[in-house]
């Protein structure tokens, strides 16, 4: 057995890494559980949002609150490209067949990791810890960066923030309305159209907040969209495709399976998650906290 | 659909055979990248064309097959006789076991676990360096031997002279003319009808007796060994096997080809690996930013062309034609 502060390090790891997942995940099943589609290009958003947040970090400087700013602006501008794919051309797929829908989304991962190779090129970019969050500090032992501290607080508090908005405000009613019937939800006279735009700018939000928040601990490298996107479909599916909190427990498992996957069967900790996903899916295709689509 | 009365796909087999003797070495490569890919994505529409189920990890049996036929040559010297029909058989294994849980599953479910399951069997390749080489792959697999074809040159001239990489061009057109026989036997046959009639209406098919989860196990390992049997050439082809052969981005590659050719025409996926392959190479000359063209590409076809080039072709034809309407 390794010692407890190693334990309690790793599970820490896992749970930064699980809060970052969630922050992109609970997007993706938003879409789902409102439009029905899984949105390949949700990976390429939160890569624009890393890309986004060092342009304007570059752009602003490095001053106290720079990154904040940054961050922020990146999430809106990712969220105002979401707002306008889904305008302009996905709108134009609803009704059609699921496959063409898949296969759009995945035509704008190639558009725009391509995009983003044009004015980013393929070098890796990195952004440094907003000033303030820049040191650490020990805990039973684990070192545990002031960052990684704020990550670990805002997950749950955007997880709060978020149910809050779908359970007591009127659009939160009809999102999880849409999700349940949007063709009722359109006779009774609510704009269903307006309704999907707006959940493609908040899930493209999320989107870009995660990867701005993500760039001070990851590299910003081209690829980086077709790597989460699939962990962010692991994350889904095994707590439930459209399932608010399953989200949150499936980016909880997902961090500490990954993590603690590494310390004990470092060759197979990438399986082990794919292989958890398949369990889940055979076992109960619906996820954990999901429920069995009609 | 009426027989046509011109063999075309006797017509391009006998043109494909020339392609050594006119053009150069490089169309040669480019017409045996086209044959391999033509089968691997004709094998996915035995699925999502004629079955009705949408695979998003086709990629994995491609890669199984790839890499059963790389081991056994590589690293057993075992010869290709054995190797080719392995890695339809390895494949096919796979495809079963992995197919008996998918096959309970509906739709964007269906399309999950498949994706799991290829990305299950590209982490394999990705770590077990022992047998798969790992993240290096496993370059310099060896090509078939053709001794024997050489030592009859001298008793059939139009055999001799050529390049290792053009005899086992001959030989992928040989093998892949036999599998797009064997396919098309399979989906003219009842049990392709029942195929279709499944994608058409699975509950009907159930309640005139059919077993539709059989029938969708059956044509799931059918599909799995042919692009098995893609894999095992491709390696070979490509020199070496390598874990993104079975990664997801491999799996959408072959979905777009099927989907430009369109999946209501049985050539219609060759076509699109033609169509797309030759693209891929004129554009590649002049820019490195195919993802762009080629999503480019796909947005368009999606909205404008859903039924790909053959469906293009054949609104094209009834125009033409002029054919009453039928309402």
């Amino acid at each position: 057995m390794p010692d407890p502060s190693f334990v309690f390090a790793q599970s820490l790891s896992g749970l930064t890494a699980a809060m970052f997942l969630f922050l992109i995940a609970s997007g993706l099943s938003l879409i789902f559980g409102v439009l029905r589609v899984l949105n390949f290009a949700h990976g390429t958003f939160y890569m624009l949002g890393a890309y986004s947040a060092f342009q304007l970090v570059q752009w602003i400087g490095t001053g106290p609150g720079t990154f904040w700013v940054a961050a922020l602006g990146a999430a809106v501008a990712v969220a105002a490209l979401g707002g306008l794919v889904e305008r302009f051309l996905f709108r134009h797929l609803y009704g059609k067949d699921e496959l063409y829908q898949l296969l759009f989304t995945y035509a704008l991962v190639l558009i725009l990791s391509d995009v983003a190779k044009i004015l980013w090129g393929t070098q890796q970019k990195s952004v440094s810890r907003p000033p303030g969050l820049n040191g650490a500090f020990s805990l039973f032992g684990a070192t545990i960066p002031y960052y990684n501290l704020f990550i670990l607080l805002l997950g749950p508090f955007i997880a709060l923030a978020f149910w809050f908005a779908l359970q007591r405000t009127r659009v939160g009613r009809f999102i999880r309305a849409a999700a349940l019937d949007r063709e009722t939800l359109g006779a009774l006279g609510v704009n269903v159209s307006g309704l999907y735009t707006g959940v493609f700018v908040l899930a493209s939000f999320l989107g870009g907040l995660g990867g701005a928040l993500v760039t001070p601990v990851r590299t910003i490298v081209p690829g980086m969209d077709t790597e989460i996107i699939v962990e962010a479909f692991i994350v889904v599916v095994i707590g439930g495709l459209g399932s608010f909190w399953g989200t949150f427990l499936g980016s909880l498992i997902y961090g500490q399976v990954l993590s603690f996957g590494i310390l004990f069967f470092p060759r197979f900790s990438i399986f082990s998650v794919f292989a958890l996903m398949a369990a889940v899916l055979i076992i109960r295709p619906w996820g954990l906290l999901g429920r069995p689509l009609k | 659909m009426r027989p046509s009365r011109v063999p075309w796909a006797l017509l391009v087999l006998v043109a494909a055979f020339f392609v050594p003797a006119v053009g150069s070495r490089f169309y040669t490569f480019l017409a045996n990248d086209v044959v391999i890919w033509a089968l691997f994505a004709t094998s996915l529409n035995l699925l999502v064309g004629y079955t009705g189920l949408v695979s998003f990890g086709h990629a994995a049996y491609f890669g199984i097959g790839a890499y059963t036929t790389g081991i056994l040559m590589k690293r057993l010297g075992v010869t290709f006789l054995v190797a080719f029909p392995a890695a339809g058989l390895v494949a096919a294994i796979f495809a079963l076991f992995f197919g008996f849980f998918c096959v309970r599953l509906t739709r964007i479910y269906f399309a999950m676990l498949t994706l799991a399951f290829a990305q299950i069997v590209w982490a394999i390749c990705f770590k077990w360096n022992e047998v798969t080489g790992g993240e290096q792959g496993m370059p310099e697999i060896p090509y078939p031997d053709f001794g024997l074809l050489e030592r009859l040159a001298p008793l059939l001239p139009p055999l001799g002279g050529y390049r290792t990489s053009e005899y086992f061009y001959f030989l992928t057109l040989v093998l892949v003319a036999l599998c797009f026989w064997a396919l098309r036997r399979i989906v003219a046959s009842p049990f392709g009808r029942m195929l279709t009639t499944i994608r058409e209406n699975p509950e009907r098919a159930e309640f005139i007796g059919v077993n539709v989860r059989r029938y969708e196990l059956a044509a799931f390992v059918l599909a799995g060994s042919f692009a098995g049997l893609a894999g095992g050439l491709f390696g070979i082809f490509n020199r070496g096997v390598f874990p993104d052969f079975a990664y997801w981005t491999k799996s959408s590659e072959v979905l777009i080809m099927t989907l430009l050719g369109g999946m209501g025409a049985f050539y219609g996926p060759a076509v699109g690996a033609l169509v797309l392959l030759w693209l891929n190479q004129q554009i590649i000359s002049v820019t490195e930013y195919w993802p762009l063209i080629l999503g480019g590409i796909l947005v368009i076809l999606l909205f404008a062309f859903p039924g790909g080039l053959a469906g293009a072709l054949e609104a094209l034809r009834t125009r033409l034609v002029r054919r009453p309407r039928s309402a």
